[in-house]
This record gives C-alpha cells, structure tokens and sequence, in this order.
C-alpha cells in the first residue's frame, strides 16, 4: 500500500501522500495484478503474505480482504497462513483493527518508532507515545501472540540512557516479536539533509554499537531470540514471511514499487529473476489495467548472484546458511569447498566474528554486529 | 573525480579572476601540443621582407619585466598595436600569451617575441620585444631571454608597488648590465600612487624620481612616451654582420609538421636558407630551412643580420636539440661560446601517476608530446604498490609544476595523480663501497627509498632558495615567525618606503615547497609578496621517517625529514592516514617511526557494528549491488600486513595539502 497521511522526516520508502484516492481502483488493480503473478509463477502455495507500504493500515479492510480472496482464488491458500499488516498506531482503532482481522490478517506490525513524543516529532510521525501505547494495547487482544512492535534508535541527540529508558518502556508493553532498527540517515531525507548541514548531531559510531549491544542484552535477559540482526522473538513468534527473505525463498511483489524473486514460468522462464514493479501509483494502475501486471524491471539471477543473495541474507540469521540450504542452490560445491578452504572465511573464523560447523555458516554475536563488514571479503572468496 | 589534481590555490596569487585574463573564446583552448604551431602560415605566401634595411643602429632589443599582474602583456598588447603590428580592437588582451593557462592565470610561461616597425622622426626603427617567462621558477630563461637585449621596462603597479618579484627581476636585468626604463603603470586606478612607487623605485634602485614614466597600458596613456624612450635610452646592439656567425637560441617551440622552432638573436653575422650551422652545445650540424621573424607569427625573411632577433628552422627534431642558451655558430666557422648556458636544473620532484591505469598510455603519449615542448621538465619511469605505473618529474619550481599539470588537463584533457612535492637532498657519502658503487662521493636523493644510511654518510645536504618578501610593515611580526617556523635564516630588512618592509630569508627550499605561500598570503590578508632564487645547498641534519601500519611499514608514505621537523611531519601523515583509512574488523595503529624508534601514533578504532538495520524484500537489490561494489572495490585495496587501505587513501595523504 504505497500510501502515507504524510511523510516522515526519516523514510525513503516509495511512498504518496494523495489527497484524494479512488480505493476501489487501487483494489481492482492490486486483485488483478497478484492474480496475473501467481499464475506466472505457477504457484500453487502461498506460505506467508505480508502487507507493507507505505501505510497498509489506511487501506478499507474489504481491500485486504479482496486480495487475499483473489490470491486464494488462484493458489492454495491454507488456513492459518502467516498474513501480517504493516499499521501505524494513528490508524488502528480497535474497530478498523477488528476488520483486518475479520478480512484474514492474523498478524500485526506497529510502527512504534518511539514512546518519547520529542523523538516522535522529529521523526515525523503523526502519534503520539501514548496513541502508541494504545494502538499496542488495542492489537494485542485482537492479535495475542502475534503482535509485533517497531524501534528506531540511533536519533540524532538521542543517549544511551534515554534509549536504554525506552526500550524498557517497550518490553513493558510488547508482545512476543519486537524489531529493534538503527536509524539509517537515507539520502533525500529530511533528517539526513538535517545532519548533513549540521543542525542536528550524527550519532557517533561507539554509541550505535552500544545502543545496539545493551538492547540485545536486555532483549535476551527478557526471554527473547536474537533470531536476525534487527529481529526478537520469544515463544516461537518468528516472523515466517521475513525469514523466508534471508532464506532466500521465493516471493511475489505486488503493488507499486514492490519487489519479487521468483521463476517465471508463465513466460517460459526457468531462471529465478529479481523483478520490481512500477513505482509510481498512477503508472503502475495503467499497466497493470493494460496488461495484467506491471514489472518494470526483470534481471534473471545466475547462480553466482544466487548465492551472493544466500549468503548475504542468511548470515543476518541466528541459524547462519545451513549447509542443507546451500545444497539446494550450489549442488556441485559444498559451503566447506567454499569457505573451509584458507582464505577470508578462515580469518574471520580466527578473528572469532565467523563459524562453520557441520550445520551451517554463521556469524558469532560479535560478527553479526559487523556482518557488512565482512560480506565483502566473503563475496570476494565466493567469486574465486 | 576527487583524485584529480585541480589548479591549487597555491598559486592564487598569479591572478584572481580578471577579466584581462579571460580566455578570448573558444580560440583560447588550445589543440592538443600544437601550441608552437598555431601560428599563421599565410604570410609565408607574402613578399619577404628584406631585414638588410634595419641596420644595427635602427634596432632596439628589449624585454619588458614585471611582477606578476602589474601589466606587462596589457603593455605589451598597446605597443604591438601602436607600431601596427596587429590591428588594434578592444580584444587585444595579452596577445603574446598563446596558451589557456597564460590567460587564465595572467601569466607568461612560454616567451613569445615580437618585432614591431616603428618610424619615428624619419627613422625606420626595429624593435624586437622578447617577451620572457614573468615568474623565477624560469629565472634561468628570463635570464636567457635578457641575454638577447640591451634594456628593459621595469613595469610597476602605481598602486601596489615594488612587489618581490619586481626586485628579483630588477636584479636579473641590472647584473645583466640592461638599460632600465621604470614605467609605473595603472595611473588611471582610483587608489594608486605613482609619486610613492616613484620614491620606492628612488630608494631600492637608485633611479631618479624623474626617470619614472606614469602610464595606463589599459587605456593607452603615455605609451608613446615609452617608445620613445626605448629608442632614445636602450643602446642599439653592437655586433656586425662582418663577423662570423654566432646566434643565440633564447627558447624554442615544437611544431608537428616542421620540427623544432628556434628563437635566436643573432650577435655576429648573417643567417640564411641553405646555411650549414652546428650547435655548440650537441655538436649536430644541421642545414638552415627557412629564416625570419615574429611579428608576432612568424613571417619568412630572407635572412636574418647581426643585432636581429627571429626564428630558424633547421631539421632539428627534438627542443632538446634547441636548448635554451646554447650557441649556434656557421660550418666551420666555430665561435667562441656565448657564457651563460646551463641544462635545465629540477628543483622540485613529484609523482606523476594516471587516476586509472587504463589511462597510462594516454597519459605517457600526453606527457611526451608536451615535454616536447617543455624541455625543462625531466621524466624518470617510476612505479608505486599504491598507485601503479608512473612518473617522478622533475620541475623548475612550483609554478612550473603548477602550469604543466593543468596544461595536461586542459591540452590533453588528462586527470592526474600528483604526489606531494619533494626537493632533491643529497649525501656526501662515507662509505668506501658505496662510493664505489655510485662512482663519487656526492649522491642526489631523490626518491626516499634511495636514502642511505647515516652511519654510511658524512654530510646530508639541502638545498636552499633566498627568498624575498615585500610586505606592509604591519606584518612583520607574523611574518618573521613564520619564517623561522620554516627554518629559515634572515640575511636582509630593509624599509622601501615608510609602510612597506622588504624581507630576505634564506630558506631550505623543502620548507616552501608545500603550503609556505598560502600561509604568508594568508597572515598577510593577501599583501605580502613573495619571490625567491636558488640559494645552493646547505649541510642539513635529515632523518628518513617511516610510517608503520600495524607494525608494517608503508613504503610509499617514507619521507625523507629535517630532525626538528620529524614529530611535527610524522604527526601528521599519521593524522591524514587515519582519516583516509576506513574502519576495520580489528585496531589499526598509525605510527611514525625514525629507524625503530616510534615518534607519533594515531590508532584507527575497530568496527564495533557495521550492519544494515533492515534488509527486506525492497532493499535486497540495493543491497547486494552495493556489497559487489565494495567486493570489487577490495580487489584494488592494498594490503599492507592485515590492513586493507584504499588506494585513494594515499593519494589523500601524499598529495598537496592545498588540494584537501
């Protein structure tokens, strides 16, 4: 859902605010397009679907409902199916939330950002901390288990003591899945031009790695599994539709600007392809109006590329690349012909940031921290 | 891209925008290497002139001098259009200054000469103005240049005054035993002050007040009145055709099509087509192809008199057959060389290396073709684990390293990596072996990696420049410890007027090398001036530092150093390598070290987290486009120990600071 009530100072998503929208055109569209690429890819099972945006929670529940109809239409859809929606606590009422769940939606995303309401006006968002806590409060007992929050840390200004403050504050409040993301200053937003010029502070470094290692401690002490780099969860509550991303499993895109990797087969393809959909809205209702579906861009996936993705992904994970997963896409060589041979992955394992078992390739708890700093040597063993 | 070297404010002072200093349009932008022919060859197809006319006594060879921006080409665009010698428009600027880089920067690197007909009184009049090089980075062609004349205008800005440049070039033509004709120069400007300039020119030269012409070359005032002078108080030459051949070659210019164009001024005899000449300095004999004069192109005669100056073509293939200063005498007929000549001397060495590899044929077919022109530049191959293939190239001065670098980008559209200048030590050597191996006892240094060691030396030595500053009073102080900073030793202060001091400091030339200029204009709010001439070299306590990573030494970062100057250099090369080094898995440390002792240390903290926070559906394409980038980008990373650094982290560190 590519649309927002307005824009906040740090998002870089492919986003509208409109004044105006004619929802059953969008819906028409979105139910056409998810039918045509279902169909292209041949699948014949959906595992998991995800509403994201944007602002999914400002779309008529009928419209969420509509799609997962016209998924369930053309591919099985099982009972039970992980089906999450993106919301911000300024559109979840308890009412609209109910009609999400009557429409099929069984798990919940809230975009807290923050429980201090200065941090939430300069991140731009429309809430308030206590719309915040409500909005939490009211998703629970509608989505019990399968709530989940969103934190930003790393504000401009913001200490470790004010970060620590909140994030007890969120464990008081959340549910059984929290998602705990450093504040990445994107190019082309209002808060990064803010640091750029100087009018507000750059966090420095130490402090992130600190915010960051305080907050995994206080989250594992509170019962929770550090299961990907920006991911917590405790009583098996994993996100299944974001792991199969750092799976590398396959998924439809659909809607404006959205992203896919699958096989094509409908085009006769038997290659996985990285695919993109139209960004802008009004474009993208015209295509997919004309003929179908609107894929802007289409990159068939070699299996190098593949297993760049793999490794990439998968050591965000707690369980790493298990050596089961690699098999599927590298048949021929092991991740022990790769990575047990000396080189960058063997140094790395020395330097006490890597391990390989019989099991699989994974970061140790200080590696992930720097995994972007290692992936490139990685790549660069994998090319050899 | 960053690594490119653009034009460094270092030499600001040569001229800020201005419009004289405009290039005219497109014509400005010169051809690749074809600035020696871009001359006129229609006239060829005129009637040749007949020089026999222009007896000795009807001719005045002159040069006009200046500091820089006082106005010698605006003068000397007024002169060439009062004697006709070209039409006069209001386009005329800086007629003689051929390439982009003289224009832009208002300066004269390349002479370019002229004759102009002049008839006064009834007198048909030849006059040749020489132009020389307005900076002492070419003293020794404006030395030649002046050579060739028997006077000069001293020009002067009426309201900046003697500046420092004005007094080196004084002294040039005042040992040269030139008549002097001070021209104070700019009367039109609202705050200038010719009767102040007047008592300066009084007191620093001995010249009467009443000897000073006040003249506007912008606006054409009193450039009669200089004429004038230059027949009435600059001495005809005194050679006769009579004698046997003896020319002088004062510079020379490549063309493509006819090899190597020669300026010569002819102090003995006659030249002409057909003529077989030797060059005193090569030996080489070669036969004469065409004579004449420029005017300012060159234009056939069909021969050249004692006393004329002009151009000659003779099969010469390389400028290195036409070297500045040599003598060039008839088949023969040998002469008694002219006194004076010297091969071209480097002051100061720098790394020349392409920005990509790819780009290093290119590179070395645009330096070829442009030393052809520039015989004063030496090329050595050298190579760097950083920056790949390259060049040392040896220059006159900064200026000249200044001026050749942009040549390359602008004639030859090449971007270049240049390394921080160095000047060239040396070691009187103490080792019996050593001085068996190199075959003397005194050795240049001009790569680090060549320095020996102590125990295996007697003496270090360096060289040395005398500098000149001619500065408000108000900045003395300022000035004065800046100079001692540098090392510098104060020989002369002398009072040119009751405001304006003027200051001469022996100078080791490495301390001015890099940023001394900058920092003098600087605490000077822009007023002091600075010029400065070879001062031979001084016995000088150096040390060769090296910089260590992680234990490791970095072989292009060794400098060689003055032992006081070793903490302040080694600091900071460790504080510049520190920035231009990315962070790492693990502690980098940063340290200078003279011999095993370590003098300074920055330490480079480990990466504690370095991780996209999201990494989702949308943001895998960009993700992973950006890790292959950085996956290629370790390929060109060099490897020092464990310690990846990227190759622009040297160029960060070794080139100019004016550049940062």
């Amino acid at each position: 859902w590519p649309y927002c009530r307005q824009h906040c100072s740090y998002c870089s998503f492919n986003k509208y605010v409109v004044p105006a929208l004619d929802e059953a055109a969008v819906r028409a569209c979105l139910v056409r397009e998810v039918q045509t690429l279902l169909r292209l890819g041949h699948v014949q099972r959906v595992t998991s679907v995800f509403f994201g945006g944007g602002t999914p929670s400002l779309a008529a529940p009928h419209t969420i409902a509509a799609v997962l109809e016209a998924a369930a239409e053309v591919a099985h859809l099982p009972a039970g199916t992980e089906v999450t929606l993106e919301a911000n606590p300024s559109s979840t009422d308890p009412s609209h939330l109910a009609g999400f769940r009557a429409a099929g939606v069984n798990r919940i995303s809230i975009g807290v950002q923050s429980l201090e309401d200065a941090e939430l006006r300069l991140l731009g968002r429309e809430h308030t901390a206590a719309e915040a806590r409500a909005a939490v409060e009211a998703a629970r007992k509608l989505f019990p288990g399968r709530t989940s929050l969103d934190l930003l840390f790393g504000l401009p200004g913001q200490s470790l003591q004010g970060w620590q403050r909140g994030l007890e504050a969120a464990l008081g409040l959340c549910d059984d899945h929290v998602a705990l993301y450093q504040l990445t200053l994107e190019r082309g937003t209002a808060l990064e031009a803010w640091v750029r010029r100087g009018a507000l502070p750059e966090p420095p470094q130490d402090l992130l790695a600190d915010m960051y290692q305080s907050a995994r401690e206080a989250l594992v002490a509170a019962g929770f599994r550090h299961y990907e780099v920006s991911n917590f969860a405790r009583k098996g509550a994993l996100s299944s539709h974001n792991l199969s991303y750092w799976r590398a499993e396959q998924y439809v895109g659909v809607g404006p600007g959205a992203h896919g990797r699958f096989v094509p087969w409908g085009e006769g393809s038997s290659q996985r392809e990285a695919r993109v959909q139209t960004p802008h809205p009004d474009t993208w209702m015209e295509e997919v109006r004309r003929r179908g579906h609107s894929t802007r861009q289409r990159a068939v996936l070699g299996t190098l590329e593949q297993l760049q993705e793999v490794l990439a992904l998968g050591l965000r994970t707690d369980e790493g690349v298990t050596q089961r997963r690699w098999g599927l896409f590298s048949p021929q060589l092991s991740l022990g012909e790769v990575f047990g041979a000396p080189g960058e992955a063997q140094e790395l394992q020395q330097g006490g940031w890597l391990l390989l078992d019989a099991r699989a390739l994974r970061c140790t708890p200080t590696g992930l921290a720097v995994l972007d700093a290692m992936l490139p040597a990685l790549l660069c063993q994998l090319q050899r | 891209m960053a690594l490119a070297v653009r034009t460094a404010s270092w030499w600001a002072r040569l001229r800020g925008p201005c419009p004289a200093a405009a290039p005219r349009g497109s014509a400005a932008r010169l051809p690749a290497g074809l600035v020696g022919c871009r001359r006129h060859y229609s006239s060829r197809d005129k009637e040749k002139i007949d020089m026999s006319t222009y007896p000795v006594e009807s001719i005045r060879n002159f040069s006009i001098i200046a500091h820089v921006d006082h106005g010698k080409s605006t003068l000397a665009d007024r002169l060439l259009e009062i004697t006709g010698t070209i039409a006069k428009t209001d386009r005329n600027k800086q007629v003689l200054d051929k390439l982009q880089v003289e224009r832009e920067r208002g300066i004269t690197v390349k002479a370019q000469s002229a004759s102009l007909f002049y008839n006064r009184e009834g007198v048909n009049y030849l006059l040749n103005l020489i132009d020389t090089p307005g900076h002492v980075d070419f003293n020794y062609e404006v030395s030649r240049s002046l050579s060739a004349c028997q006077g000069v205008i001293l020009v002067v800005d009426a309201n900046e005054g003697i500046q420092a440049q004005t007094v080196a070039n004084f002294y040039l033509a005042f040992e040269a035993q030139l008549a002097i004709i001070p021209v104070i120069n700019k009367i039109d400007l609202k705050h200038s002050d010719p009767e102040r300039v007047e008592k300066q020119i009084e007191k620093l030269f001995d010249i009467p007040v009443n000897e000073c012409i006040r003249i506007s070359a912008k606006h054409g005032i009193n450039i009669e009145k200089v004429l004038e002078k230059v027949i009435e108080k600059i001495p005809p030459p005194q050679f006769k055709t009579t004698d046997p051949l003896k020319a002088l070659v004062f510079d020379s210019t490549f063309d493509h099509y006819r090899g190597v164009i020669a300026n010569v001024a002819l102090f003995g005899g006659e030249i002409q087509k057909g003529h077989k000449i030797v060059s005193a300095h090569t030996n080489k004999r070669y036969e004469v192809n065409e004579v004449g004069i420029l005017t300012p192109n060159e234009q056939p005669t069909h021969k050249l008199y004692a006393g004329q100056v002009g151009y000659l073509i003779a099969g010469m293939k390389e400028v290195t057959e036409a070297q500045i200063g040599d003598t060039l005498f008839m088949y023969k007929q040998p002469v008694e060389p002219l006194p004076g000549f010297k091969s071209a001397k480097p002051m100061v060495f720098a790394g020349m290396y392409p920005v990509d590899q790819t780009e290093y044929n290119n590179l070395k077919s645009a330096l070829e073709r442009l030393t052809l022109n520039d015989s004063s530049v030496t090329v050595h191959r050298d190579s760097s684990l950083a920056l790949g293939a390259g060049w040392r190239l040896g220059f006159l001065g900064l200026l000249h390293m200044e001026v050749f670098n942009q040549r390359l980008e602008q004639e030859y559209n090449m971007s270049v990596i240049l390394t921080a200048p160095t000047v060239p030590y040396k070691a009187v050597l103490s080792s019996a072996k050593l001085i068996k191996e190199y075959g003397k006892s005194e050795i240049t240094i001009i790569n680090p990696a060549q320095f020996p060691d102590k125990h295996l030396v007697s003496e270090y030595l360096e060289p040395t420049v005398l500098g000149t500053i001619v500065t408000p009073q108000e900045y003395i102080g300022k000035i004065i410890v800046l100079c001692q900073d540098r090392r510098a030793v104060q020989k002369d202060m002398l009072y040119i007027d009751e405001h304006r001091v003027m200051l001469k400091y022996l100078f080791p030339l490495n301390e001015i090398v890099v940023d001394f200029y900058d920092a003098l204009k600087s605490l000077s709010s822009g007023y002091a001036s600075f010029d400065y001439e070879d001062g031979g070299y001084q016995a000088a306590d150096l040390i060769k530092m090296d910089i260590l990573l992680n234990g490791n030494p970095v072989e292009e970062l060794a400098t060689i150093t003055h032992n006081d100057k070793a903490y302040a250099t080694g600091k900071f090369l460790c504080e510049r390598l520190k920035d231009a080094i990315p962070r790492q898995l693990f502690e980098i440390a940063i340290q200078a070290a003279i011999g095993k002792k370590i003098i300074a240390r920055e330490t480079l903290k480990a990466y504690r987290k370095n991780v996209v926070a999201k990494c989702y559906g949308g943001d895998i394409t960009r993700r992973m486009k950006l890790l292959k980038r950085q996956a290629e980008g370790k390929r060109l990373m060099r490897k020092i120990g464990n310690v990846e650094v990227p190759r622009d982290a040297f160029i960060r560190v070794l080139k100019r600071q004016s550049d940062k």
